[in-house]
């Protein structure tokens, strides 16, 4: 940590004192989480969702570690070993509702942590590390939970990965040869089962490692805040332990709480019902829908419905599906607007509530069956969806005014006539 | 340079797309679809309570019971409970001695001792129920062609799963004189507006007075799928009570943890935040 208003680590203790000397272990968690981490004053509630994330990935971690303990990634067997958790394992319906919903909650608190970058433009410089390894989080996650949604083999599980190991296939010449390489086989089958589970086990540790590097990443430049105005004086900053601590342990409750009315009273309202029934390769489900957070992306892929000369409509639904996402990797430099804060940026702000609107119209339309008018509905958002991003977004940083930013974040938080951080996003 | 590479591309794709959408747009309008005929006669499952509904349900045992007395006199000449222990209606509130003579009177596959050949045994109470057919192939054989469903998670394993299967058992009805030739049940199938195609393999299970229940409850079509509907709930999710009372008690520990953490929280800030 390179602020000079930052607190220096002083052990008292001479135990302390020695550790330090040998292995400086505490000093590490003090200047990473403890006081002497320095951070804007005026973080918002919108600040609490990264350790809300991390949170989540531990609860994630920790019930799947004890799940795969009692789980047996065998296609004849598979099925009925959930169920064995489910009625036989001593809290064994406790932990896979935790799992399975916990899966959920992460990804609601990671869309809210990216939106939160969409709208304080947190990934601009000097920040741009921090959101490229964000992304890259993201499609790990993603990787990580489709492949924990097969291990159940219901029937959602063996549509779902065929689904979407079979948008390998459009890939020109080698397409087939790669998805069959994926799969282990034609179709998926124990060895698909198998090497899931093994990777399913795998990419949570790749996940972690990479929500360090995330973290480490974020204490170079410190933590962005609601104006967008970097850090001044010492003033304008309080000491992460026992500020934020204080104020994440309040996020944490309202996430628990919530997570917990999910577990014990709705618990399987977010899953679909067909994937408690066991995999069937001779019978497709009348409409096959991934999890709902995957609900935009299906969407976008399903929206191509027309080849373009001689590129297949499927391949330009597997190139646009990916390419949703990817496209945030560029977002840095699409983004030109030298003003970070989505508060001082009118124009940007109306687009940026355009864009929330039509993500939860593609989440809609993405869980709809694949059939009109929903079709036509899915392109239309999917084509606001790349416009805004690709074209809409570099064009408003060029032609918009930004409002005068305040002088600092301690002005902003005292008041002189600008919205506070209480304020932001009101 | 990036940035004109991402404007051609958006140009692209977003451009592509709404070319689809005219196109699509024009055979929509040129061609509209006919409504589905399943989806005219379709009926949306009927408004069932239960005992155990809601956050502080608790099931009624007695329900449950004439609920496991008619899956044991009708449905299980069909469905299996695979999922489903002897020892489990226990919880049910049966006693042991009563469990273990149910299990009793049923065989289950075993292996002979002297010979080694495929044999059965009275089951015990660490048995899960018994199939009624050998295989799949012997259940579709004998069914004509349709597998009876295993019955265990049936109530998670369809949309508003308790309500469906207490209107599917109790919705047969003649099929209305609208519905076209093509919809009109097959021989060996039934007019059901609850089944997703109409048209069910299964016939009329229940019929009024079919079941005697013990504590002299009315055994209507209606009540009989009721109860089946209830029982059927508890073998999905048996630990429903469970789940219930650890959701209250964490829940409640929680708004208190958190009211104490928001306390902390504005005590620590007080000085900060103020103007």
């Amino acid at each position: 940590m390179s602020f000079p208003w930052a607190k220096e680590y002083a052990p008292k203790a001479p135990v302390m004192k020695w550790l330090d000397d040998r292995l400086p272990l505490p000093r590490f968690v003090y200047n990473a989480v403890g006081a002497g981490y320095p951070v804007p004053r005026n973080l918002n509630y919108f600040w609490n969702f990264g350790v809300l994330a991390g949170v989540a990935l531990m609860i994630q971690i920790v019930t799947g570690i004890v799940l795969a303990m009692h789980y047996s990634a065998n296609t004849l067997v598979a099925f009925d070993s959930v169920e064995h958790i489910m009625r036989d394992v001593n809290s064994g319906w406790l932990l896979r509702y935790l799992h399975a919903n916990g899966a959920s909650m992460f990804f609601i608190v990671i869309y809210i942590h990216i939106f939160r970058g969409f709208f304080f433009s947190s990934y601009k410089a000097p920040r741009e590390m921090i959101w490229l390894l964000g992304v890259t989080i993201f499609l790990l996650m993603m990787a990580t939970a489709f492949m924990g949604y097969v291990l159940p083999w219901g029937q959602m599980s063996f549509w779902g990965a065929q689904v979407i190991t079979g948008l390998f296939e459009a890939i020109p010449l080698v397409g087939p040869a790669l998805k069959e390489w994926l799969l282990g086989g034609f179709s998926p089958d124990q060895a698909a089962l198998n090497r899931f589970f093994s990777l399913h086990y795998l990419l949570p540790f790749v996940i972690l490692g990479a929500v360090i590097l995330h973290i480490w990443a974020l204490h170079i430049p410190g933590s962005s805040n609601p104006t967008g105005v970097e850090i001044k004086t010492a003033e304008d900053t309080v000491p992460f332990h026992p500020y934020y601590t204080s104020k994440d342990g309040f996020g944490l409750g309202v996430f628990l709480i919530i997570l917990t009315i999910l577990v014990g009273f709705l618990p399987n309202m977010l899953g679909h019902p067909d994937n408690y029934i066991p995999a069937n390769p001779l019978s497709t489900p009348a409409h096959i829908v991934p999890e709902w957070y995957f609900w935009p992306f299906y969407a976008i892929l399903r929206a191509f419905t027309v080849d373009f000369f001689f590129i297949p409509a499927k391949l330009l639904g597997v190139l646009a599906m990916f390419g949703s996402i990817l496209v945030w990797f560029i977002l840095p430099w699409l983004d030109t607007s030298p003003v970070r804060s989505g508060l001082y940026r009118p124009l940007f702000r109306k687009f940026f509530w355009v864009l929330v609107i039509d993500m939860a119209f593609l989440f809609y339309l993405g869980g709809a069956p694949a059939e009109e008018p929903y079709v036509m509905m899915s392109q239309l958002a999917s084509a606001y969806y790349f416009a805004h991003f690709l074209i809409i977004l570099p064009l408003v940083s060029m032609i918009e005014k930004p409002k005068p930013l305040p002088g600092s974040i301690t002005e902003a938080v005292l008041g002189k006539s600008e919205p506070t951080a209480a304020a932001a996003l009101a | 340079m990036v940035r004109l590479i991402s404007f051609l591309v958006g140009l692209f794709f977003s451009g592509w797309l709404l070319v689809s959408l005219i196109m699509g747009a024009y055979t929509y309008v040129t061609e509209p679809i006919a409504p589905k005929v399943e989806a005219q006669f379709f009926k949306e499952p009927k408004h069932v309570e239960f005992a155990h509904d809601g956050a502080f349900g608790k099931w009624d045992t007695a329900q449950l019971q004439r609920g496991f007395k008619v899956y044991n006199e009708v449905c299980s000449a069909c469905h299996s409970l695979r999922h489903v222990a002897f020892g489990d209606l226990m919880a049910i509130g049966y006693t042991e001695e009563q469990a273990k003579a149910f299990a009793a009177s049923k065989q289950v596959p075993s292996v002979n001792g002297q010979t080694g050949e495929p044999d059965t045994r009275p089951g015990a109470l660490a048995d899960k129920f018994p199939s009624p057919f050998a295989n799949d192939v012997a259940a579709s054989a004998a069914n004509g062609g349709a597998i009876p469903p295993d019955l265990s998670l049936i109530t998670k394993a369809r949309h508003h799963g308790p309500a469906y299967v207490a209107s599917l058992l109790s919705g047969y009805e003649d099929p209305p004189a609208t519905l076209p030739a093509e919809n009109q049940p097959a021989p060996g199938k039934y007019y059901n507006p609850y089944f997703a195609s109409l048209n069910i393999g299964m016939g009329p299970p229940l019929s009024d007075g079919q079941v005697t229940f013990d504590d002299g409850s009315p055994s209507t079509v209606d009540a009989m799928a009721k109860d089946v509907s209830a029982f059927l709930t508890w073998t999905a999710e048996p630990k429903l009570m469970e789940r219930k009372a650890v959701g209250i008690g964490t829940l409640l520990f929680l708004i208190l943890a958190t009211t104490l953490a928001y306390m902390s929280y504005r005590t620590i800030w007080a000085e900060k935040k103020g103007h």
